[in-house]
């Protein structure tokens, strides 16, 4: 057997060697100051937006910026968590369950708009609703899509307001169909196209898209502007004094709530940005936990 | 003979039952088309995709998905060689790989993610380990199906190395080699769906292409890929091989973030798979067993037995749409049916549908016509029914007709469809762990099988409750392919050829 023991510790060290040319790939590179953002709207908007904060916070930092493109909230999330990346643009909720992964992290700064953030209730026209003060509770029986699993604005207060409206029931039971879209661009193109009846989506993502002419106002409008919440956010790792040397997250701060030329701006659909605290999110985290998404 | 007398009419049987049960699966099951402007929105689709645009395409994508497949198939191959050795001697290896391979690609890649984030070490394992899993169990097959007379005139007191590298390999090398390469073609499918959820492989860009409806770039992704796989018996060859290999570990993707992978390992093992009454309270307290016992509760009652159900109503029905496309399919490949023109072409079109991965083509479709089980039974039955289908027209060519045998419609229903049927049961009672398999991920893309479970505990970060529902899936499909191996035993087709690499017996099946 002892032939069969030296074939498999040929493999071992082919096996060893292989990883350890995967290791060096990820290895050979200075660690840059790397960023993400989750995809919440139009991919080319993403791009658009984090590819000018690159720049800008290299400029800015005067260490190397990059940024990692992520396919979904959860990803950007983990990417946080596992030290992948060092700063990430979040939703409320997905900033809560980031920093609740990562003792030292914090908030460093909002967009002056999340501060009391907004979901809209959008439909189909079709339906032949208005806009109105109260919520739509009408809609009961139709199909509703959200935007991402863990958005803030496409599921997480809109859910919370479904369940104020018809209490002791899920969403699932008020609704007959209900759906995930990804991201707000898609549930207004769902939406527009009749796909679902109605959906919830981030006032700043369908200003933008509505500006942009994607939205066709012969087939979807504004039925219902939910009560205001704090949302997006800024985020760093606790550890980044430590990796770029000691007041690294203030100087981060500055850059990011200097960000005044609207080129950079107008991607997030935000006016400026201004400080914030791990606080401001707290009613996030209650709120999380009575639908059951946080332990 | 009885045995001969029984057997057709339990090909009936069986295929009745399954009939049954797809028929009655169809009443819970929700296929409506959502979309009111379906045919508008499939025509963009196609118009786009014949008109390609190849200055959209990320070279850098094309690269990576090689690279990813050949590394992944090496390392997944090379652990398979190993793990088939003591394969049919030891029941937990057979276990183990069970294991391995029933796991899909995507769901590793969801784990794996937790530990080494978005970077290559994800993308290659997600490939190597469920196909270490495959490749042990069907080398081993190999290795057991070859003829043993080299072995027996080896002189007494040759080792056991020498004895299997020189009596036993040459024999089998062939099949090793077909079945290795093939894998490679898997892998690239596999690599390509990957990008679905973030690697940096062309499904990235083809997710986003289709996403935002620049339907030419898509399609420019799609032909590069098709010309990959088409291609791959002139860039796969014994001596290319190394230099793929060595190619493929200096072009990997440079990670983008460094991830701390020791402390993230260590988490993702002791914390974030770990139950988390387990996690909080202390192993000895019974108040501690009735939590676990309060936490398991709901995720079986409201997670696994829902999801198990939509799952198998969904490949039920996929399974018996790909057998009805199967035999309306296979003869444009086979040249007693189409010509000698039409089977080039037939081919053609069944070689481009099975390089189409289902996920892919399941998502393009939920896209088109809506969130419901429709778009994923089409993607399910089209792709199968495209292997199945190629296989099938191969043996139709294959069987010995006589001179005066009758042509058209009257061939096919009278000879050669009963002829082929043992045959096309196998294949099919294959393919139904495939599908099942695949049923369980199109969850993510939003239909309600166990993989909606799985996204959606992903997406709260509760990766314990995300390995309970994947344990789940395990469990769901080794329980399929028992059964399927049963039922092949029972018809006496367990011995006929299953897979899509394997040579076909000459006038099998009849």
């Amino acid at each position: 057997m002892s032939g069969w023991a030296r074939a498999i510790g040929v493999f071992a060290m082919l096996a060893t060697v292989v990883a350890g040319g995967a290791v060096q790939a990820q290895n050979s590179e200075r660690p840059a100051f790397v960023f993400t953002g989750i995809p919440d709207q139009d991919e080319a908007r993403l791009v658009e937006r984090y590819g000018r904060v690159a720049s800008y916070l290299q400029q800015k930092l005067g260490v190397p910026v990059r940024y990692l493109p992520v396919k979904n909230y959860s990803s950007a999330v983990t990417a946080f968590s596992n030290g992948e990346v060092q700063l990430a643009w979040f939703g409320g909720f997905t900033g809560v369950q980031a920093r609740r992964l990562v003792p030292g992290s914090q908030a460093l700064a909002q967009g002056a708009e999340d501060a009391a953030f907004r979901t809209y209730f959008i439909a189909n026209t079709r339906l032949g609703l208005v806009k109105a003060a109260d919520f739509p509770r009408g809609t009961a029986g139709r199909t509703f899509t959200f935007g991402a699993r863990s958005s803030t604005s496409g599921r997480l207060m809109p859910e919370y307001f479904i369940r104020q409206a018809f209490p002791d029931k899920t969403p699932d039971e008020v609704y007959a169909r209900i759906g995930y879209s990804g991201e707000h661009s898609r549930t207004i193109q769902l939406v527009q196209s009749g796909v679902f009846d109605l959906g919830a989506v981030d006032y700043t993502v369908w200003d933008l898209d509505t500006k942009a002419g994607r939205v066709d106002p012969e087939k979807v409008n504004v039925i219902w502007e939910s009560p205001p919440f704090a949302n997006n956010q800024w985020s760093v790792r606790g550890d980044v004094d430590h990796t770029w040397g000691k007041g690294f997250s203030d100087k981060l701060r500055q850059a990011l709530l200097g960000m005044s030329d609207p080129v950079l701006l107008a991607p997030f659909g935000r006016s400026k940005f201004v400080p914030v605290t791990n606080d401001a999110y707290a009613p996030l985290i209650a709120v999380g936990k009575t639908s059951g998404m946080l332990d | 003979m009885l045995s001969a007398r029984l057997r057709p009419a339990s090909y009936t049987t069986v295929s009745l039952w399954f009939l049954a049960v797809a028929l009655a699966a169809l009443l819970p099951a929700d296929l409506h088309v959502t979309s009111l402007s379906p045919w508008a929105d499939l025509r963009r689709l196609l118009d786009g995709l014949v008109r390609p645009e190849f200055v959209a395409v990320e070279a850098w994508s094309v690269v990576y998905t090689v690279a990813f497949a050949v590394i992944g198939v090496t390392l997944g191959a090379g652990a398979g060689f190993l793990l088939a050795i003591p394969f049919a001697r030891f029941r937990s290896v057979r276990l183990v790989c069970a294991c391995l391979r029933a796991v899909h690609e995507l769901f590793w890649a969801l784990l794996l993610m937790q530990v080494f984030g978005l970077s290559a070490a994800t993308g290659i394992l997600a490939i190597a380990l469920p196909y270490a899993g495959i490749c042990a169990k069907v080398y081993s097959e190999i290795i057991e199906e070859a003829d043993l007379s080299a072995l027996r005139v080896v002189p007494y007191g040759t080792g056991a190395v020498s004895a299997f590298v020189y009596a036993r390999l040459p024999d089998v090398a062939a099949s090793l080699r077909h079945y290795t390469l093939y894998r490679l073609e898997c892998a690239m499918r596999s690599t390509l769906v990957l990008g679905f959820i973030g690697l940096p492989t062309m499904g990235f860009y083809l997710e986003s292409a289709f996403r935002q409806g620049r339907y030419g770039e898509a399609g420019a992704l799609l032909f590069v890929f098709y010309l990959l796989i088409g291609s791959r018996r002139l860039w796969v060859r014994a001596r290319t091989v190394p230099v793929l290999i060595v190619a493929s570990l200096l072009l990997l993707p440079k990670t983008v973030g460094s991830t701390e992978v020791w402390p993230s390992l260590v988490r993702f093992v002791t914390q974030q798979i770990v139950p988390s009454p387990l996690r909080q309270g202390a192993l000895l307290d019974p108040a501690t067993w009735s939590r676990l016992w309060a936490w398991t509760q709901p995720i079986v009652t409201q997670q696994i037995l829902p999801g198990a159900a939509q799952t198998l109503v969904l490949a039920q029905i996929a399974l018996v749409a790909t057998a009805i496309g199967a035999l309306v399919l296979f003869p444009l490949t086979s040249r007693r049916f189409a010509g000698r023109l039409g089977q080039p072409a037939g081919r053609v079109l069944l070689v481009v549908v099975r390089s189409t991965p289902e996920y892919m083509l399941a998502y393009v479709l939920l896209q088109n016509l809506g969130p419901s089980m429709l778009p994923a039974i089409l993607a399910l039955s089209i792709h199968n029914a495209g292997i199945v289908g190629y296989l099938m027209g191969r043996h139709a060519d294959g069987l010995p007709y006589r001179p005066d045998a009758p042509t058209g419609l009257n061939l096919y229903a009278y000879e050669t469809v009963p002829r082929l049927y043992g045959q096309f049961l196998a294949y099919l009672l294959y393919r139904w762990e495939l599908i099942l398999r695949e049923s369980a991920i199109f969850g993510i893309l939003g239909v309600a099988t166990l993989g909606f479970y799985v996204d959606a505990a992903i997406s709260e970060l509760r990766i314990d409750v995300a390995v309970v529902l994947i344990a789940a899936t395990v469990v769901l499909t080794l329980c399929v392919d028992a059964l399927s191996r049963a039922l092949r035993k029972a018809l006496r087709i367990d011995t006929l050829p299953m897979r899509l690499s394997q040579p076909m017996v000459k006038g099998a099946g009849g």
